[in-house]
């Protein structure tokens, strides 16, 4: 389990934005195993999202190198940075991002409709995935037919479809209530340790990032400390003791 | 290609999403596509009916008429008031080797009687060359012969409308009819032509041998005896024609020994010249409107184009997902692309189908000959279709070209 996922060597990230040059990050250095269930804190403007961006292969450092899975990325072009993000990096959005007017089922392909591999069976994989995440039956609802906890769901079912080698979820649980947001952290959890997927959860929220197996911390573009966590939170257990609400059903979400 | 038919299922999808706005946009290509397809079936109906026209005078045929029209004014020759004989017909046969046949005519008017009927009608004293020549056709009976012609016999062939006049449904060949108290005997019926491009019924004639026309019928006096209305000359084909009109004049000019610097004593007249001023006229306004109506197509696709920049504008945040999960800007290009060319298919197809409307409806309504040919539809699809690509591409180029953070983060 030591093999190393995600090597990153000095990045730095520079924005112009009008006169004013931002240093989003300062020079940041960062491995991540193979396995690893990651969390990234730290306030807004700390260069947190900057480096989600990176990692997530949306944005390029403006300096140093980052190597995902073996391939130096950092040099890549547009193109070939979204092959890397089809095939290897699945995104989860604070909200949701799902196609409006379009079925559950549909969305989890989306990821499918730009891939290389050969997908004949694309329709069976959408359906496996999301009965993987608990909404079989609802594969032909429309978004706004479904709780945001629903919709998360989605969103993470279109993550899975393509196998990838690393989940990135940001802000995961911003829009969810409590019982909602441990329900999608077991989820991860799950994922994480059954099937030994990466995963990195972007979140400023303590508890959540509890649920992970190490907490890095950024400020002002700095990595400011990087520590294990010693006894994670079991989020399936925690469901288990917390009182059991009645089912969520098609109450309409507004985003 | 592959890719094709999933972003049709995509563009067809955001065009249900907003059916009247996509309505909307569509008409500007709808209007275009129907007014060209209207314009040009207009403009070819008209063609095909002058050459209708022409085909019903005859082929390659060429008028030769007694007098000048070129004369500036002063009619020369005027000692020979005839300028036309049988013999010039005769002349111009034999000595033009362009020429096919020639036939001379003269025309009349006479009351015609068969029993208790009369009938006031046009007398064509000709040969049977005439009928080769114009391209009548017979219906009962046959032509007369040229041995006829040179007996003088007392023979008629009567046109439809003669007949219907005359004879009541009764069969009229073999019967005998007075014209100017003369009795002729029946040996034909013609073919109708209908009308003829002036608007003159042309199946309301009687064709006589020339010769018994002049001596019985027209009472020339003897001195004219010779002389004729008009020839009617064919040519070998339609490239023979100017040479044909060259050679006669030559052959006409010798004949009434004409010195090189006095003008003709006769006037000859290709018709199909005629014709052709009437369809350049026709094809001029065709082309008119044709362009008028392309405007229209050009306003529909700038219409298609703002929509189109609407609609990523709307979509950013799509666009940044798609992006987000893998979509490279050639699948992005592709699906804006896709969207708006279907737009305009779209607009297409509806625009031929009314423009074929349109033209039908003017064909009844105002009693033009319309036609809508393959050619017309095929180019307004193409044509739509190329609209599409030329005026969706920047908005597509503009989708393509998002930057996939930003789009994600768009509100």
């Amino acid at each position: 389990m030591a093999e190393r996922l995600i090597e990153i060597d000095q990045i730095t990230k520079i924005y112009k934005l009008g006169d004013v040059t931002v240093h989003a990050l300062r020079g940041v250095s960062l491995e991540i195993e193979r396995g690893s269930f990651v969390a990234i804190m730290g306030p807004s403007g700390s260069g947190k999202s900057t480096l989600m961006n990176i990692v997530g292969c949306l944005d390029k450092p403006t300096s140093g190198t980052y190597v995902l899975d073996g391939v130096n990325v950092s040099t890549l072009s547009r193109d070939q940075l979204a092959e890397i993000r089809n095939q290897k990096i699945g995104f989860v959005f604070q909200q949701f991002n799902l196609l409006a007017r379009t079925s559950a089922a549909e969305n989890v392909e989306l990821p499918l409709l730009y891939s290389s591999r050969a997908a004949a069976d694309r329709h069976q994989k959408a359906l496996r995935a999301l009965d993987w995440v608990g909404l079989a039956g609802r594969e032909q609802h429309h978004p706004n037919q479904l709780s945001g906890g629903q919709q998360q769901r989605v969103a993470i079912a279109r993550a899975l479809i393509n196998d990838p080698q690393i989940i990135l979820a940001d802000e995961p649980t911003g829009a969810l209530d409590s019982r909602t947001s441990v329900e999608i952290m077991a989820l991860f959890q799950k994922l994480n340790r059954e099937s030994g997927l990466s995963i990195i959860v972007v979140t400023h929220e303590p508890d959540i990032a509890e649920y992970s197996d190490r907490i890095i911390r950024f400020k002002d573009g700095h990595l400011v400390s990087d520590q294990p966590v010693l006894a994670p939170r079991d989020a399936k257990r925690e469901l288990e003791t917390l009182p059991a609400e009645e089912p969520e059903e098609a109450e309409a979400v507004t985003q | 290609m592959k890719k094709i038919l999933p972003a049709m299922k995509i563009a067809f999808r955001a065009l249900r999403i907003n059916k009247m706005r996509s309505a909307l946009t569509m008409l500007g290509i709808i209007i275009g596509v129907g007014a060209v397809i209207a314009m040009v079936a207009v403009g070819s109906g008209a063609t095909e009916r002058i050459q209708q026209q022409i085909a019903s005078i005859g082929s390659n045929v060429i008028i030769v008429m007694p007098g000048s029209i070129t004369a500036s004014g002063i009619r020369l020759g005027s000692g020979n008031a005839v300028t036309l004989t049988i013999d010039d017909a005769k002349a111009l046969a034999r000595d033009c080797p362009s020429v096919q046949a020639v036939a001379p005519s003269s025309r009349s008017g006479a009351q015609v009687v068969y029993g208790n009927n009369n009938w006031a009608t046009s007398l064509y004293g000709t040969t049977p060359d005439y009928l080769t020549i114009r391209d009548i056709g017979i219906q009962s009976g046959n032509v007369f012969s040229q041995q006829d012609v040179d007996s003088d016999a007392k023979v008629a062939l009567l046109g439809q409308t003669v007949v219907n006049n005359l004879f009541n449904g009764a069969d009229p060949v073999g019967q005998v009819i007075r014209i100017k108290r003369v009795p002729f005997t029946v040996v034909g019926t013609l073919v109708p032509k209908g009308q003829s491009p002036t608007g003159q019924d042309q199946d309301d004639i009687i064709i006589l041998p020339i010769t018994t026309a002049q001596k019985k019928v027209f009472g020339v006096n003897q001195a004219r005896a010779n002389s004729v209305g008009s020839l009617m000359v064919q040519a070998r084909g339609p490239q023979f024609i100017q040479a044909a009109q060259d050679e006669m004049r030559a052959v006409l000019r010798q004949r009434h020994h004409l010195q090189a610097s006095q003008d003709d004593d006769f006037t000859i007249r290709n018709l199909e010249e005629v014709f052709q001023a009437q369809e350049t006229s026709s094809r001029v306004m065709s082309i008119l409107l044709a362009a008028i109506a392309s405007v229209s197509l050009i306003v529909g696709g700038i219409g298609i184009m703002n929509i189109m920049l609407v609609s990523v504008t709307e979509r950013t945040r799509e666009i940044g997902l798609r992006q987000a999960v893998g979509a490279k800007t050639k699948d992005i290009l592709t699906q804006f692309l896709v969207e708006a060319v279907t737009l305009s298919i779209l607009g297409g197809v509806v625009g031929i189908l009314l423009g074929i409307l349109a033209s039908k409806l003017i064909s009844i309504f105002a009693q033009w000959s319309t036609l809508v040919s393959p050619g017309a539809i095929l180019l307004a699809f193409i044509f739509s279709a190329l609209v599409g690509v030329f005026f969706g591409f920047y908005p597509a180029r503009k989708a393509a070209l998002l930057d996939p953070i930003d789009a994600l983060r768009y509100e």
